[in-house]
């Protein structure tokens, strides 16, 4: 594998929503790279013909009754631990 | 260190006090981010006032600071979190509240439990109670830590690739991590849904097997939960068939660490069972697999911190991509950062296939071969651990070295296996080894009532 740049860092903040200061890229690029170097350790193994596991129960489509369970929690309760609200909204800057 | 039984029928308001001033004797090992001293002292009143009874009538505990639970904040050890004040409690602190347990503190951890040391907190790392030079393991470290010092008898945990078992080798405790789906996640802070499982830390197995007797079964907040399973057997285990994993005690082993592993494996044919070495050569792509899987996992279920409904917001935002971007470029670890990055990669287009995919192939492969060493052996066994406790900084700036500490314990979670850390002795240097038991899916009670036994044996 090629080591990653800069701007291959810049990109996945990006993807993660993460606003990195220069610096901080640049010392995730030096652990990225290794990261990601031992994790290619995996393309020795052959996996042909075998079928992915993205779950180790054997449980599947697990339904309940369609009734309303009060959890106790209020609107006011959560509109509380917004770091800003109105007493009746969460408030955020201007999206449009 | 405490048992359970060292607490029932005494006052649970001294019970509270010992523990607290505990706590604060030992401030210097940096074990417990937050006292939940009122809540305490409210419950030990009821309890005292005969309106609250149960199997810990009057026992403290502490809970790793990724549970939610009332009086104070829960901060999953990041500056993220450092004011959220949850308005629920989880279900496991809710299962042991019902039985009379009193939880007096939050234990420290990696920040969102990403780490083997403890010293990924936003709030200081947390020290080992052998060697305050050393690290605590990771990530349930604080809980580890506090059940070594002695103050509470046990903690809860969560082990997502050994959380639990790690710290527990490295402090001389028990570290239990149940089959995937046996303990309710409800009310814990998420890391990898696939592998995310919730365990505690005792002195002794009586114990443990007392906990999962409480803390097991189906929860309809948490549709991953099976139901309960759990059969208790402490006192009749009978002739077990245990294959040594040839890979656990391999080169990458310190001999430190082997030389306690053997003996212990000695006492067990010794007592009578038959023990036999087995290879299980895919579990040397484990580590491989886990750092694919783990970190996607992460990066999905680590979006919810926007800055917006809940949590840290930066104070230098102009507009709304600065609040998510800013917000979480403060709120988050630099691990945190890492995994989150790591994840979006492997995720994204053009690289899907060659890693997240391929990585939940070679999960398949790795059960496979699990499930046939199972149809020979009741249990699997070798090290937690390839090392001992290692020093404070001495991997912290390498994070692919800090993750070879886990290399021996998420084959287990990977697969989803019971999987528990037993004390085996100590090095010649004077510090913990853990012995790792594995047994199949809801066979957890035989790993339980083996350690039990071996207990006996005065290993």
């Amino acid at each position: 594998m090629d080591s990653i740049s800069i701007s291959d860092v810049q990109h996945l903040a990006q993807l993660s929503n993460l606003s990195l200061s220069h610096d901080e890229a640049e010392s995730l690029r030096t652990d990225l790279d290794k990261i990601l170097k031992y994790i290619e350790s995996l393309k020795e193994l052959d996996t042909d013909g075998i079928e992915p596991t993205y779950q180790v129960t054997d449980l599947q489509n697990v339904y309940r009754d369609d009734e309303v369970i009060e959890s106790g929690v209020e609107k006011s309760d959560l509109l509380k631990l917004a770091p800003d609200s109105n007493g009746d909204s969460i408030i955020v800057p201007k999206v449009l | 260190m405490s048992a359970i039984h060292d607490f029932l029928g005494k006052s649970a308001r001294e019970n509270v006090l010992n523990a607290i001033e505990l706590v604060k004797n030992n401030e210097k090992y940096n074990s417990i981010i937050h006292i939940t001293e009122k809540r305490a002292l409210e419950r030990a009143q009821k309890i005292e006032n005969g309106e609250i009874t149960g199997k810990l009538k009057g026992v403290p505990f502490i809970v790793k600071d990724n549970f939610l639970a009332f009086d104070g904040p829960t901060t999953a050890a990041s500056k993220m979190l450092e004011n959220f004040n949850s308005p629920i409690q989880a279900s496991a602190v809710e299962k042991l509240e019902k039985e009379g347990a009193i939880c007096i503190g939050k234990a420290n951890l990696d920040a969102f439990a990403h780490g083997g040391s403890t010293e990924n907190s936003a709030f200081g790392p947390t020290l080992n109670a052998f060697d305050k030079t050393r690290v605590a393991g990771g990530s349930s470290g604080g809980s580890a830590v506090s059940v070594a010092l002695g103050i509470v008898p046990f903690a809860l945990g969560s082990d997502t690739g050994g959380s639990i078992r790690q710290p527990a080798s490295f402090n001389g405790v028990y570290g239990v991590k149940p089959t995937y789906g046996a303990i309710s996640r409800y009310g814990v802070v998420a890391m990898a849904s696939s592998t995310d499982t919730i365990g505690f830390f005792t002195t002794n197995a009586n114990d443990a097997d007392l906990l999962m007797n409480i803390l097991t079964g189906k929860d309809t907040n948490d549709m991953t939960t099976i139901e309960s399973f759990y059969n208790s057997n402490i006192e009749n285990i009978g002739m077990k068939k245990i294959g040594i994993v040839k890979e656990f005690l391999e080169d990458g082993v310190d001999a430190s660490v082997k030389d306690v592993v053997n003996k212990y494996i000695e006492k067990l044919e010794s007592t009578g069972h038959i023990v036999e070495q087995i290879s299980i050569p895919i579990v040397k792509y484990a580590l491989a697999m886990y750092y694919i899987i783990v970190p996607a996992e992460v990066s999905s279920n680590l979006a919810r911190y926007d800055g917006v409904r809940y949590g840290f917001r930066s104070k230098n935002i102009k507009n709304i991509s600065d609040l998510y971007g800013m917000s979480r470029d403060e709120g988050f670890e630099i691990e945190n950062k890492r995994r989150i990055m790591i994840g979006s990669y492997v995720l994204s287009s053009g690289f899907f296939d060659a890693y997240y995919l391929k990585a939940q192939k070679a999960r398949t492969i790795l059960i496979n071969e699990f499930n046939k060493a199972f149809e020979k052996y009741d249990v699997l066994v070798g090290a937690v651990a390839p090392t001992t406790a290692f020093k404070l900084g001495e991997n912290i700036s390498e994070p692919v070295k800090m993750y070879m500490s886990d290399m021996l314990v998420v084959p287990a979670s990977l697969a989803g296996l019971p999987s528990i850390s037993v004390p085996a002795g100590l090095s010649t240097e004077g510090l913990p080894v853990g012995i790792q038991l594995i047994a199949k899916q809801k066979n957890d009670a035989i790993l339980i009532a083996l350690a039990n036994q071996m207990e006996g044996q005065n290993v």
